[in-house]
């Protein structure tokens, strides 16, 4: 009983951290691995003092979390799914925020000639007739669901023992695509962080059919009260004034720039100095 | 061996974060511990002595349960403990309170089978000579554990080990978040998404030096009290 004790009194600070300033951010791996919050963070956290907590997962689970209530604000990259999530309700408003691009990566011998197609269906086309491994991510992420409407723009539907489904992070694909030799579709940002290429290279931009738009959403008060709308809101209004814009353009993994702000909702093809262009 | 000398740097240059992390792994996992042996030991050495009904349906959960995946139990807790589940009120998730719910549960019905095992052998020994001398039950189970206790130690450890290892609970009720939830587990999950393999092995080697240290202190101080006992 006293050890009870003992322990209920050592939670207690863990249910206190509850009166501090701090909002729960739902939001994808492709943003956390590739170190953006480490690097933007700290400076929102300088400006008004509040903590940020980020919750990182699959963009599926995020919004499903966000549902919940489980978050106050959602950061997500898939727009109709995030697009949904308004009009059902769930989010008060979407604002673009930024945008980097999908890229394909596989074994540098280029064994399904990825390198050369002059379109993206040329490439999806190239790796469906020559069947070589593909590694899916399976989670309903927005990779994967982007991934998905690329086959079906190709008029395609994957199938067979090269096709790998394997349930799992942007982390894992591009880990067992190293391991296998095969090629699979990633952020750009994850793929620049990513330290255990192995044979893997990147060997297909689709410049404008490839971008990967972010897009935020504060999660809607009126169905879950006790969601911190005014602190989230304010996250938000940093994220697109021009201080916060500046930070996200500002974060670079080895010399190179992860993500262009597009907030102001400037023409995105025009935007010289992005990775997607 | 790359893994190796980055492991010992990490420990000999005691980098805060790490420092941190590795201090919120010990506190969650051997919290669930101590909260899983109130109530399992107790349990389990009434399961021991007693026979009463649903003593069996009880066993058969519990060495079943044994076998629970740490996702499911991390589930479970998340829809407990979501805004939206019967617990959503008190918004404990994704803090460290969560993490030692889901890791109590995970790991109680092992203590609680194992330190059984480890009462019933005494419990048969004594039987008669207890009932000779009308031992009151409350008494009687309590010296049944007392003497047992180095059998329930090797239970505590069992189930402490369960809780340090496991990723799949923490991750889920956690949410891994950077300074207030990440332990030892989900840093190594997340070096490995990351590629640094290095390093996610690296921690790893911290996690088994650390999991070695626990357990030396342990039977330190069991061998100590063995002693103790021997020359009293």
């Amino acid at each position: 009983m006293k050890l009870f004790m003992f322990l209920a009194a050592m939670c207690l600070p863990t249910f206190g951290v509850a009166s501090e300033q701090y909002i729960t951010l739902a939001s994808t791996t492709s943003t956390q691995n590739s170190g953006l919050y480490d690097q933007i963070l700290p400076k929102f956290t300088a400006t008004t003092g509040i903590e940020v907590r980020v919750v990182a997962v699959g963009t599926g689970q995020a919004l499903r979390i966000a549902k919940n209530g489980d978050a106050d604000v959602l950061l997500v990259h898939h727009r109709p799914s995030e697009d949904a999530f308004v009009e059902d309700g769930f989010g008060v408003q979407r604002y673009d925020v930024m945008y980097n691009d999908f890229v394909i990566v596989g074994p540098n011998d280029d064994p399904a000639g990825v390198a050369i197609a002059r379109s993206v269906a040329e490439a999806m086309v190239a790796l469906y007739d020559t069947e070589t491994i593909f590694i899916s991510r399976g989670d309903e992420s927005g990779t994967h669901k982007k991934e998905r409407s690329l086959w079906a723009e190709a008029a395609r539907n994957p199938s067979g023992s090269w096709y790998r489904e394997i349930g799992a992070g942007m982390g894992a694909a591009l880990n067992m695509a190293s391991a296998v030799d095969g090629y699979t579709l990633t952020d750009r940002g994850t793929w620049l962080s990513f330290q255990n290429r192995g044979n893997l290279d990147l060997l297909f931009m689709g410049k404008n059919s490839l971008l990967n738009p972010y897009g935020v959403i504060v999660v809607n008060k009126e169905l879950h009260p006790h969601i911190k709308s005014e602190l989230a809101q304010r996250f938000v209004d940093w994220l697109i004034s021009e201080a916060g814009q500046a930070a996200i353009g500002d974060v670079r993994i080895h010399g190179k720039q992860l993500f262009c702000p597009n907030a102001s909702g400037q023409d995105q093809a025009k935007n010289k100095a992005c990775p997607a262009s | 061996m790359e893994s190796l000398s980055k492991a010992v740097q990490l420990i000999v240059a005691a980098d805060p974060d790490l420092v941190a992390i590795v201090g919120l792994s010990l506190f969650v996992s051997l919290s669930a511990t101590i909260l899983a042996s109130c109530m399992a030991i107790p349990l389990g050495g009434l399961l021991a002595t007693y026979k009463f009904a649903g003593r069996r349906v009880i066993l058969i959960f519990a060495s079943s349960f044994m076998a629970l995946p740490p996702v499911v139990v991390g589930l479970a807790v998340y829809l407990l403990l979501s805004r939206s589940g019967p617990l959503g009120s008190l918004g404990l998730l994704f803090t460290p309170t969560a993490m030692i719910i889901a890791q109590t549960c995970l790991i109680f019905p092992i203590v609680l089978v194992l330190s059984m095992e480890a009462v019933k052998p005494l419990a048969r020994d004594y039987d008669r000579l207890m009932s000779a001398m009308d031992v009151p039950p409350f008494l009687r189970l309590r010296t049944l554990i007392w003497d047992a206790r180095f059998g329930i130690f090797t239970a505590l450890l069992a189930g402490f080990g369960r809780a340090l290892a496991e990723v799949g609970a923490v991750i889920i009720v956690g949410g891994n978040i950077n300074g207030l939830t990440r332990v030892m587990t989900t840093t190594i999950a997340l070096e490995t998404s990351k590629g640094n393999l290095q390093l996610a092995m690296a921690l790893g080697l911290v996690l088994i030096f650390l999991a070695l240290l626990v357990n030396s202190a342990i039977h330190a101080i069991a061998r100590v009290g063995k002693k103790y006992e021997v020359t009293r």
